[in-house]
Protein backbone atom coordinates (compact mmCIF):
# COMPACT_ATOMS: atom_id res chain seq x y z
CA UNK A 1 0.00 0.00 0.00
CA UNK A 2 1.54 3.15 -1.13
CA UNK A 3 1.69 5.76 1.66
CA UNK A 4 0.74 9.24 0.29
CA UNK A 5 -0.45 12.38 2.00
CA UNK A 6 -4.30 12.58 1.53
CA UNK A 7 -7.15 14.21 2.65
CA UNK A 8 -8.57 12.93 5.25
CA UNK A 9 -11.93 11.56 4.14
CA UNK A 10 -9.17 9.41 1.73
CA UNK A 11 -7.44 8.44 4.34
CA UNK A 12 -10.09 7.17 6.52
CA UNK A 13 -11.64 5.30 3.30
CA UNK A 14 -8.13 4.02 2.69
CA UNK A 15 -7.73 2.80 6.47
CA UNK A 16 -11.50 1.20 6.06
CA UNK A 17 -10.61 -0.26 3.08
CA UNK A 18 -7.13 -2.35 5.07
CA UNK A 19 -9.66 -3.08 8.33
CA UNK A 20 -11.90 -4.84 5.73
CA UNK A 21 -9.14 -7.15 4.46
CA UNK A 22 -9.37 -6.22 0.59
CA UNK A 23 -7.37 -8.38 -1.26
CA UNK A 24 -6.28 -5.33 -4.18
CA UNK A 25 -3.14 -3.03 -3.49
CA UNK A 26 -5.45 0.46 -3.58
CA UNK A 27 -3.16 3.25 -4.05
CA UNK A 28 -4.67 6.75 -2.17
CA UNK A 29 -4.27 9.24 -4.78
CA UNK A 30 -3.09 13.00 -3.91
CA UNK A 31 -5.79 15.45 -4.27
CA UNK A 32 -4.58 18.81 -3.52
CA UNK A 33 -7.15 21.15 -2.82
CA UNK A 34 -7.69 23.09 -6.57
CA UNK A 35 -9.11 27.04 -6.09
CA UNK A 36 -12.08 27.19 -8.27
CA UNK A 37 -14.17 30.60 -8.93
CA UNK A 38 -16.48 28.95 -6.14
CA UNK A 39 -13.31 29.28 -3.78
CA UNK A 40 -12.37 32.69 -4.82
CA UNK A 41 -16.49 34.03 -4.20
CA UNK A 42 -16.05 32.04 -0.52
CA UNK A 43 -12.53 34.02 0.16
CA UNK A 44 -14.31 37.25 -0.68
CA UNK A 45 -16.97 36.59 0.84
CA UNK A 46 -15.33 36.05 4.27
CA UNK A 47 -13.77 39.46 3.69
CA UNK A 48 -16.89 41.27 2.76
CA UNK A 49 -19.38 39.58 4.43
CA UNK A 50 -23.26 41.29 3.10
CA UNK A 51 -21.49 44.33 2.10
CA UNK A 52 -21.48 45.91 -1.63
CA UNK A 53 -18.09 45.25 -3.77
CA UNK A 54 -17.64 48.45 -5.76
CA UNK A 55 -15.42 48.56 -8.94
CA UNK A 56 -12.92 51.28 -8.66
CA UNK A 57 -10.17 53.43 -6.73
CA UNK A 58 -8.37 50.08 -7.10
CA UNK A 59 -5.74 49.83 -9.69
CA UNK A 60 -4.33 46.21 -10.00
CA UNK A 61 -1.26 46.03 -11.76
CA UNK A 62 0.00 42.67 -13.59
CA UNK A 63 1.69 41.50 -16.66
CA UNK A 64 -0.67 40.79 -19.20
CA UNK A 65 1.61 38.00 -20.51
CA UNK A 66 4.13 36.05 -18.46
CA UNK A 67 6.67 33.81 -19.65
CA UNK A 68 6.89 32.10 -16.28
CA UNK A 69 4.39 31.98 -13.46
CA UNK A 70 6.68 31.33 -10.86
CA UNK A 71 7.70 35.21 -10.01
CA UNK A 72 5.25 37.35 -11.24
CA UNK A 73 5.34 40.95 -10.01
CA UNK A 74 1.97 42.91 -8.75
CA UNK A 75 1.32 46.36 -7.58
CA UNK A 76 -2.01 46.96 -6.40
CA UNK A 77 -2.76 50.91 -5.68
CA UNK A 78 -5.68 52.73 -3.85
CA UNK A 79 -6.89 56.09 -4.40
CA UNK A 80 -7.25 57.13 -0.90
CA UNK A 81 -6.07 60.38 0.97
CA UNK A 82 -4.89 58.22 3.57
CA UNK A 83 -5.88 60.56 6.64
CA UNK A 84 -7.16 59.47 9.88
CA UNK A 85 -10.33 60.13 8.66
CA UNK A 86 -10.17 58.36 5.39
CA UNK A 87 -7.92 55.28 4.68
CA UNK A 88 -7.18 51.91 3.42
CA UNK A 89 -7.08 49.23 6.32
CA UNK A 90 -6.34 46.74 3.78
CA UNK A 91 -6.00 44.87 0.34
CA UNK A 92 -6.27 41.40 0.28
CA UNK A 93 -5.26 39.71 -3.28
CA UNK A 94 -6.75 36.60 -3.96
CA UNK A 95 -6.43 34.08 -7.38
CA UNK A 96 -8.81 32.13 -9.21
CA UNK A 97 -6.84 29.29 -9.95
CA UNK A 98 -3.88 28.26 -7.68
CA UNK A 99 -4.49 25.18 -5.33
CA UNK A 100 -6.00 27.69 -2.31
CA UNK A 101 -7.56 30.81 -3.02
CA UNK A 102 -5.14 33.23 -1.05
CA UNK A 103 -2.16 35.43 -2.41
CA UNK A 104 -1.98 38.27 0.36
CA UNK A 105 -3.59 40.54 2.88
CA UNK A 106 -1.70 44.05 3.71
CA UNK A 107 -2.61 45.81 6.84
CA UNK A 108 -2.20 49.59 6.08
CA UNK A 109 -3.15 52.71 7.99
CA UNK A 110 -3.18 56.54 7.90
CA UNK A 111 0.92 56.37 8.25
CA UNK A 112 0.92 54.41 5.02
CA UNK A 113 1.09 57.78 3.12
CA UNK A 114 0.14 56.29 0.08
CA UNK A 115 -2.30 52.85 -0.64
CA UNK A 116 0.47 51.30 -2.85
CA UNK A 117 2.07 47.60 -2.28
CA UNK A 118 4.11 45.56 -4.68
CA UNK A 119 4.64 41.86 -4.57
CA UNK A 120 5.81 39.28 -6.65
CA UNK A 121 3.35 35.84 -7.06
CA UNK A 122 3.04 32.77 -8.28
CA UNK A 123 0.26 31.94 -10.84
CA UNK A 124 -0.36 28.22 -11.55
CA UNK A 125 -1.73 28.67 -14.57
CA UNK A 126 -3.97 31.48 -16.76
CA UNK A 127 -6.25 32.88 -14.72
CA UNK A 128 -7.93 36.03 -13.49
CA UNK A 129 -6.61 37.69 -10.05
CA UNK A 130 -8.92 39.79 -7.80
CA UNK A 131 -7.64 42.70 -5.32
CA UNK A 132 -10.07 44.27 -2.59
CA UNK A 133 -9.23 47.07 -0.43
CA UNK A 134 -11.17 47.78 2.32
CA UNK A 135 -11.61 51.53 3.65
CA UNK A 136 -12.36 52.98 7.15
CA UNK A 137 -15.47 54.03 6.36
CA UNK A 138 -16.19 49.91 5.97
CA UNK A 139 -16.47 49.99 1.78
CA UNK A 140 -15.03 47.40 -0.31
CA UNK A 141 -13.77 48.43 -3.48
CA UNK A 142 -11.71 46.01 -6.11
CA UNK A 143 -10.46 45.47 -9.40
CA UNK A 144 -9.34 42.65 -11.13
CA UNK A 145 -6.72 41.51 -14.05
CA UNK A 146 -6.67 38.17 -16.19
CA UNK A 147 -3.02 37.27 -16.61
CA UNK A 148 -1.76 34.53 -19.20
CA UNK A 149 0.87 32.15 -17.89
CA UNK A 150 2.84 30.23 -20.74
CA UNK A 151 5.55 27.72 -20.20
CA UNK A 152 9.12 28.30 -20.71
CA UNK A 153 9.94 26.79 -24.48
CA UNK A 154 12.49 24.44 -23.15
CA UNK A 155 11.46 22.03 -20.82
CA UNK A 156 13.36 21.59 -18.10
CA UNK A 157 14.34 17.63 -17.37
CA UNK A 158 15.39 16.09 -14.24
CA UNK A 159 18.33 17.87 -13.03
CA UNK B 1 30.93 27.13 -41.09
CA UNK B 2 34.46 28.48 -42.46
CA UNK B 3 36.48 30.89 -40.78
CA UNK B 4 35.83 34.22 -42.74
CA UNK B 5 38.98 35.82 -43.56
CA UNK B 6 39.88 38.12 -40.07
CA UNK B 7 39.16 41.52 -41.56
CA UNK B 8 35.42 40.77 -42.22
CA UNK B 9 34.99 38.65 -39.44
CA UNK B 10 35.25 41.70 -37.10
CA UNK B 11 33.44 43.96 -39.60
CA UNK B 12 30.75 41.13 -39.30
CA UNK B 13 31.07 40.75 -35.43
CA UNK B 14 31.09 44.44 -34.39
CA UNK B 15 27.64 44.45 -36.36
CA UNK B 16 26.82 41.40 -35.23
CA UNK B 17 27.94 42.39 -31.43
CA UNK B 18 25.30 46.02 -32.21
CA UNK B 19 22.21 43.93 -33.17
CA UNK B 20 22.96 41.14 -30.23
CA UNK B 21 23.08 44.33 -27.74
CA UNK B 22 19.41 46.07 -29.34
CA UNK B 23 18.03 42.60 -29.16
CA UNK B 24 19.21 41.83 -25.99
CA UNK B 25 17.88 44.82 -24.14
CA UNK B 26 14.51 44.65 -26.38
CA UNK B 27 14.07 40.76 -25.77
CA UNK B 28 14.13 41.72 -21.95
CA UNK B 29 10.68 41.76 -20.73
CA UNK B 30 10.15 45.17 -19.14
CA UNK B 31 9.31 44.01 -15.81
CA UNK B 32 12.14 41.61 -15.64
CA UNK B 33 14.46 44.31 -16.74
CA UNK B 34 13.13 46.44 -13.84
CA UNK B 35 13.97 43.29 -11.24
CA UNK B 36 17.37 43.04 -12.78
CA UNK B 37 18.39 46.51 -12.51
CA UNK B 38 17.15 47.05 -8.79
CA UNK B 39 20.15 45.64 -6.72
CA UNK B 40 17.42 45.52 -3.57
CA UNK B 41 14.67 43.52 -5.59
CA UNK B 42 17.09 41.17 -7.37
CA UNK B 43 16.65 37.82 -5.95
CA UNK B 44 19.99 36.91 -7.66
CA UNK B 45 21.81 39.49 -5.13
CA UNK B 46 20.92 37.59 -2.23
CA UNK B 47 23.19 34.72 -3.36
CA UNK B 48 25.76 37.55 -4.24
CA UNK B 49 25.39 38.37 -0.49
CA UNK B 50 25.94 34.17 0.57
CA UNK B 51 28.69 34.44 -1.57
CA UNK B 52 30.42 37.79 0.10
CA UNK B 53 30.22 35.53 3.63
CA UNK B 54 31.71 32.76 1.44
CA UNK B 55 34.56 34.57 0.77
CA UNK B 56 35.26 35.91 3.73
CA UNK B 57 35.03 32.97 5.40
CA UNK B 58 38.03 30.68 7.02
CA UNK B 59 37.75 27.04 5.11
CA UNK B 60 39.03 23.84 4.97
CA UNK B 61 42.23 22.37 6.63
CA UNK B 62 44.40 25.43 5.40
CA UNK B 63 42.07 27.45 7.11
CA UNK B 64 41.96 30.12 4.77
CA UNK B 65 39.73 32.32 3.12
CA UNK B 66 39.37 33.50 -0.40
CA UNK B 67 40.27 36.92 1.20
CA UNK B 68 43.19 35.68 2.84
CA UNK B 69 44.97 35.44 -0.51
CA UNK B 70 43.03 37.45 -3.42
CA UNK B 71 41.92 40.48 -0.58
CA UNK B 72 38.75 42.44 -1.62
CA UNK B 73 37.25 41.05 -4.39
CA UNK B 74 36.05 44.30 -5.66
CA UNK B 75 39.54 45.03 -6.45
CA UNK B 76 41.10 41.23 -7.40
CA UNK B 77 38.39 40.03 -8.96
CA UNK B 78 37.38 42.53 -11.16
CA UNK B 79 37.55 41.61 -15.04
CA UNK B 80 37.94 38.08 -14.21
CA UNK B 81 34.64 36.95 -14.95
CA UNK B 82 34.38 38.69 -18.20
CA UNK B 83 37.75 36.58 -19.48
CA UNK B 84 36.42 33.06 -18.37
CA UNK B 85 36.29 30.47 -19.72
CA UNK B 86 40.42 30.98 -19.66
CA UNK B 87 43.01 28.38 -20.74
CA UNK B 88 44.48 26.74 -17.15
CA UNK B 89 48.24 25.42 -17.30
CA UNK B 90 48.01 22.59 -15.13
CA UNK B 91 44.75 20.68 -16.94
CA UNK B 92 45.75 21.70 -20.48
CA UNK B 93 42.42 23.32 -21.63
CA UNK B 94 40.09 25.71 -20.55
CA UNK B 95 38.03 25.72 -17.66
CA UNK B 96 35.58 27.95 -16.53
CA UNK B 97 35.16 30.17 -13.55
CA UNK B 98 33.12 27.24 -11.09
CA UNK B 99 35.82 25.28 -12.16
CA UNK B 100 38.26 27.92 -11.31
CA UNK B 101 37.23 28.35 -7.87
CA UNK B 102 36.65 24.71 -6.64
CA UNK B 103 40.72 24.25 -8.09
CA UNK B 104 41.69 27.17 -5.96
CA UNK B 105 39.53 25.93 -2.85
CA UNK B 106 40.79 22.09 -3.40
CA UNK B 107 44.51 23.01 -4.00
CA UNK B 108 44.98 26.50 -1.73
CA UNK B 109 42.18 25.57 0.83
CA UNK B 110 42.57 22.11 1.05
CA UNK B 111 39.03 22.24 1.67
CA UNK B 112 36.37 19.31 0.24
CA UNK B 113 34.98 20.21 -3.56
CA UNK B 114 31.97 21.74 -3.59
CA UNK B 115 29.38 20.12 -6.17
CA UNK B 116 27.89 22.29 -9.04
CA UNK B 117 25.15 23.80 -8.88
CA UNK B 118 25.77 23.47 -4.74
CA UNK B 119 24.22 27.08 -3.14
CA UNK B 120 27.97 27.90 -1.97
CA UNK B 121 29.51 27.03 -5.45
CA UNK B 122 26.79 29.13 -7.01
CA UNK B 123 27.19 32.11 -4.44
CA UNK B 124 30.74 32.19 -4.82
CA UNK B 125 30.78 32.34 -8.31
CA UNK B 126 28.33 34.77 -8.38
CA UNK B 127 29.78 36.75 -5.84
CA UNK B 128 33.53 36.82 -8.23
CA UNK B 129 31.06 37.16 -11.67
CA UNK B 130 29.37 40.34 -9.74
CA UNK B 131 32.78 42.24 -9.77
CA UNK B 132 32.89 42.33 -13.82
CA UNK B 133 29.29 44.13 -14.16
CA UNK B 134 29.66 46.53 -16.23
CA UNK B 135 32.55 45.60 -18.16
CA UNK B 136 32.46 44.19 -21.68
CA UNK B 137 33.03 40.53 -22.03
CA UNK B 138 36.80 39.59 -23.46
CA UNK B 139 38.35 36.30 -23.61
CA UNK B 140 41.76 36.51 -24.45
CA UNK B 141 43.09 36.12 -27.83
CA UNK B 142 44.92 32.60 -27.23
CA UNK B 143 46.35 30.22 -29.09
CA UNK B 144 46.07 27.71 -26.57
CA UNK B 145 42.05 27.74 -26.82
CA UNK B 146 41.97 27.83 -30.57
CA UNK B 147 40.88 24.39 -30.95
CA UNK B 148 38.61 24.58 -27.94
CA UNK B 149 36.70 27.44 -29.23
CA UNK B 150 36.27 25.47 -32.30
CA UNK B 151 35.55 22.02 -30.91
CA UNK B 152 32.55 24.28 -29.05
CA UNK B 153 31.57 26.20 -32.45
CA UNK B 154 30.72 22.60 -33.83
CA UNK B 155 28.80 21.73 -30.89
CA UNK B 156 26.65 24.51 -31.44
CA UNK B 157 26.31 24.09 -35.01
CA UNK B 158 26.05 20.55 -34.46
CA UNK B 159 22.35 19.14 -35.14
CA UNK B 160 21.42 16.18 -32.49
CA UNK B 161 18.74 14.98 -30.28
CA UNK B 162 15.37 13.75 -31.85
CA UNK B 163 14.41 16.27 -33.05
CA UNK B 164 17.69 17.11 -34.86
CA UNK B 165 18.00 20.79 -33.79
CA UNK B 166 21.07 22.61 -33.33
CA UNK B 167 21.55 25.44 -31.17
CA UNK B 168 22.80 27.48 -34.54
CA UNK B 169 19.26 26.56 -36.06
CA UNK B 170 17.38 28.57 -33.07
CA UNK B 171 19.72 31.05 -31.62
CA UNK B 172 21.53 32.08 -34.94
CA UNK B 173 18.61 31.31 -37.81
CA UNK B 174 15.57 32.32 -35.64
CA UNK B 175 16.41 34.79 -32.70
CA UNK B 176 13.96 37.36 -32.36
CA UNK B 177 11.14 34.60 -33.83
CA UNK B 178 8.54 33.40 -30.75
CA UNK B 179 8.77 29.50 -29.65
CA UNK B 180 5.78 28.58 -27.79
CA UNK B 181 5.08 32.49 -26.53
CA UNK B 182 8.20 33.44 -25.74
CA UNK B 183 11.54 34.99 -28.05
CA UNK B 184 14.03 33.29 -28.60
CA UNK B 185 17.03 34.86 -27.68
CA UNK B 186 20.56 35.11 -29.66
CA UNK B 187 21.79 32.96 -26.31
CA UNK B 188 24.52 35.30 -24.81
CA UNK B 189 25.89 34.16 -21.47
CA UNK B 190 26.41 38.22 -20.22
CA UNK B 191 24.51 37.50 -16.79
CA UNK B 192 25.83 33.84 -15.23
CA UNK B 193 24.89 32.72 -12.94
CA UNK B 194 21.53 33.87 -12.97
CA UNK B 195 18.32 33.97 -11.09
CA UNK B 196 16.12 32.04 -13.29
CA UNK B 197 12.65 32.35 -11.98
CA UNK B 198 12.06 28.87 -13.64
CA UNK B 199 14.27 27.13 -10.93
CA UNK B 200 13.66 30.26 -8.18
CA UNK B 201 16.99 30.25 -7.91
CA UNK B 202 20.54 31.02 -9.17
CA UNK B 203 21.49 28.27 -12.00
CA UNK B 204 24.57 28.30 -13.59
CA UNK B 205 25.37 28.49 -17.71
CA UNK B 206 25.97 24.90 -17.00
CA UNK B 207 22.38 23.96 -15.79
CA UNK B 208 21.06 25.98 -18.45
CA UNK B 209 22.98 24.37 -21.28
CA UNK B 210 21.82 21.10 -20.38
CA UNK B 211 18.42 22.51 -19.97
CA UNK B 212 17.90 23.28 -23.22
CA UNK B 213 19.69 19.87 -24.21
CA UNK B 214 16.74 17.81 -22.64
CA UNK B 215 14.38 20.55 -24.59
CA UNK B 216 15.66 19.94 -27.98
CA UNK B 217 15.77 16.14 -26.31
CA UNK B 218 19.10 15.40 -26.83
CA UNK B 219 21.43 13.69 -24.42
CA UNK B 220 22.49 16.74 -21.75
CA UNK B 221 26.48 16.84 -20.87
CA UNK B 222 26.86 15.76 -17.32
CA UNK B 223 28.10 18.97 -15.38
CA UNK B 224 31.60 19.44 -15.94
CA UNK B 225 31.85 17.93 -19.20
CA UNK B 226 34.55 19.42 -21.79
CA UNK B 227 32.09 19.55 -23.84
CA UNK B 228 29.78 21.89 -21.77
CA UNK B 229 33.19 24.05 -21.08
CA UNK B 230 34.10 23.90 -24.77
CA UNK B 231 30.47 25.36 -25.67
CA UNK B 232 30.72 28.48 -22.85
CA UNK B 233 33.94 29.50 -24.05
CA UNK B 234 32.76 29.55 -27.45
CA UNK B 235 29.55 30.84 -26.37
CA UNK B 236 31.52 33.91 -24.40
CA UNK B 237 33.75 34.43 -27.09
CA UNK B 238 30.80 34.84 -29.64
CA UNK B 239 29.39 37.51 -26.99
CA UNK B 240 32.86 39.07 -26.93
CA UNK B 241 32.07 42.98 -26.46
CA UNK B 242 28.65 42.88 -24.69
CA UNK B 243 28.07 43.85 -21.11
CA UNK B 244 28.13 41.36 -18.14
CA UNK B 245 24.92 41.64 -16.49
CA UNK B 246 25.29 39.06 -13.58
CA UNK B 247 23.46 38.10 -11.41
CA UNK B 248 20.67 38.71 -14.64
CA UNK B 249 16.94 37.67 -13.99
CA UNK B 250 15.58 35.59 -16.08
CA UNK B 251 11.70 33.94 -16.81
CA UNK C 1 21.58 29.07 5.89
CA UNK C 2 20.90 32.27 7.70
CA UNK C 3 18.40 34.22 5.65
CA UNK C 4 19.71 37.01 3.64
CA UNK C 5 17.60 40.31 3.44
CA UNK C 6 18.22 43.31 1.00
CA UNK C 7 16.37 46.23 2.24
CA UNK C 8 16.11 49.77 0.37
CA UNK C 9 15.05 52.49 2.83
CA UNK C 10 16.25 56.09 1.97
CA UNK C 11 18.99 57.02 4.61
CA UNK C 12 17.46 60.50 4.84
CA UNK C 13 13.84 62.43 4.50
CA UNK C 14 12.03 65.25 5.08
CA UNK C 15 9.38 65.48 7.74
CA UNK C 16 6.17 64.28 6.32
CA UNK C 17 7.42 62.68 2.92
CA UNK C 18 5.96 59.45 1.99
CA UNK C 19 9.12 57.19 1.41
CA UNK C 20 9.15 53.72 -0.27
CA UNK C 21 10.66 50.88 1.21
CA UNK C 22 11.51 47.46 -0.46
CA UNK C 23 12.25 44.61 1.24
CA UNK C 24 12.86 41.02 -0.39
CA UNK C 25 14.13 38.10 2.27
CA UNK C 26 15.87 34.60 0.89
CA UNK C 27 13.15 31.98 1.36
CA UNK C 28 12.10 28.75 -0.73
CA UNK C 29 8.33 29.62 0.06
CA UNK C 30 7.98 26.27 -0.23
CA UNK C 31 4.26 26.25 -1.15
CA UNK C 32 3.29 22.65 0.19
CA UNK C 33 1.34 21.56 -3.12
CA UNK C 34 4.63 20.59 -5.57
CA UNK C 35 5.75 16.83 -6.03
CA UNK C 36 9.16 15.71 -5.41
CA UNK C 37 10.68 13.06 -7.55
CA UNK C 38 9.71 10.58 -5.28
CA UNK C 39 5.64 11.13 -5.72
CA UNK C 40 5.72 13.02 -1.81
CA UNK C 41 4.39 16.12 -1.76
CA UNK C 42 6.89 18.38 -0.55
CA UNK C 43 5.87 19.86 2.87
CA UNK C 44 4.74 23.72 3.44
CA UNK C 45 7.49 25.98 4.08
CA UNK C 46 6.78 29.65 3.79
CA UNK C 47 6.58 32.77 5.40
CA UNK C 48 3.40 33.96 6.91
CA UNK C 49 3.88 37.19 8.23
CA UNK C 50 5.95 40.36 7.66
CA UNK C 51 5.84 43.39 10.20
CA UNK C 52 7.08 47.01 9.82
CA UNK C 53 7.41 48.61 12.62
CA UNK C 54 9.09 52.70 12.92
CA UNK C 55 10.50 53.75 16.55
CA UNK C 56 8.90 50.25 17.90
CA UNK C 57 4.94 51.60 16.27
CA UNK C 58 3.96 49.38 13.57
CA UNK C 59 2.74 50.88 10.26
CA UNK C 60 3.02 47.45 8.17
CA UNK C 61 1.90 44.33 8.29
CA UNK C 62 1.54 41.41 5.86
CA UNK C 63 0.09 38.33 5.47
CA UNK C 64 1.42 35.88 2.73
CA UNK C 65 0.10 32.81 1.57
CA UNK C 66 1.82 30.15 -0.25
CA UNK C 67 1.03 31.99 -3.64
CA UNK C 68 3.93 34.37 -2.71
CA UNK C 69 7.10 33.65 -4.80
CA UNK C 70 10.21 32.28 -3.68
CA UNK C 71 12.27 35.10 -2.01
CA UNK C 72 9.51 37.54 -0.93
CA UNK C 73 9.92 40.77 -2.77
CA UNK C 74 7.63 43.31 -0.73
CA UNK C 75 7.44 47.11 -1.09
CA UNK C 76 5.34 49.31 0.61
CA UNK C 77 5.02 52.82 1.37
CA UNK C 78 5.18 54.99 4.90
CA UNK C 79 5.59 58.47 5.93
CA UNK C 80 9.24 59.63 7.45
CA UNK C 81 7.76 61.22 10.60
CA UNK C 82 10.99 61.51 12.47
CA UNK C 83 14.35 60.01 12.42
CA UNK C 84 14.93 56.92 14.26
CA UNK C 85 14.68 53.26 13.46
CA UNK C 86 12.77 51.24 10.98
CA UNK C 87 12.54 47.86 12.25
CA UNK C 88 11.55 44.68 9.72
CA UNK C 89 10.43 40.78 11.48
CA UNK C 90 9.29 37.71 9.33
CA UNK C 91 7.66 35.00 10.57
CA UNK C 92 6.92 31.60 9.35
CA UNK C 93 6.47 27.79 9.35
CA UNK C 94 8.82 25.53 11.36
CA UNK C 95 9.40 28.32 13.67
CA UNK C 96 11.06 31.00 11.00
CA UNK C 97 12.06 34.18 12.39
CA UNK C 98 14.48 36.74 11.03
CA UNK C 99 14.74 40.44 11.78
CA UNK C 100 16.68 43.42 9.91
CA UNK C 101 16.40 47.07 10.69
CA UNK C 102 17.67 50.80 8.85
CA UNK C 103 18.15 53.97 10.28
CA UNK C 104 16.85 56.98 9.02
CA UNK C 105 17.15 60.47 9.71
CA UNK C 106 14.36 62.89 9.24
CA UNK C 107 15.17 66.54 8.41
Amino acid sequence: MNEFRSTRRQFLAGSARLAAGAGLASIVAVEPARATPEALQGAIAEIIGEAPLRQGRVTLDLPSLVENGNAVPLTVAVESPMSEADHVTAIHVFNEKNPQPYVLTARLGPRAGRARIATRIKLADAQRVVAIAAMSDGSFWSASADVIVTIAACVEGLQ
Amino acid sequence: MTAAPPRRRTLAGLAFAALAAVAAAAAEIPVIQAMQDDDTANPGMLFVLDGEAAWNRKAGAANRACADCHGDARVSMSGVAARYPAFDESRGRPVDLEQRIEMCRGERQQAPPLQFESQELLALTAYVARQSRGQPIAIADDQRTRKFIDAGREIFQRRQGQLNLSCAACHDDNWGQKLAGAPVPQAHPTGYPLYRLEWQSLGSLQRRLRACMSGMRAEPYAYGAAELVDLELFLMKRAEGLTVETPAVRP
Amino acid sequence: MTARILINVPAKARRGEIIEIKTLISHPMESGFRVGFNGALIPRDIITRFVCTYNGEEVFRAELSPAIAANPFIAFSTIATESGTIAFAWSGDNGFSAAEFATITVE
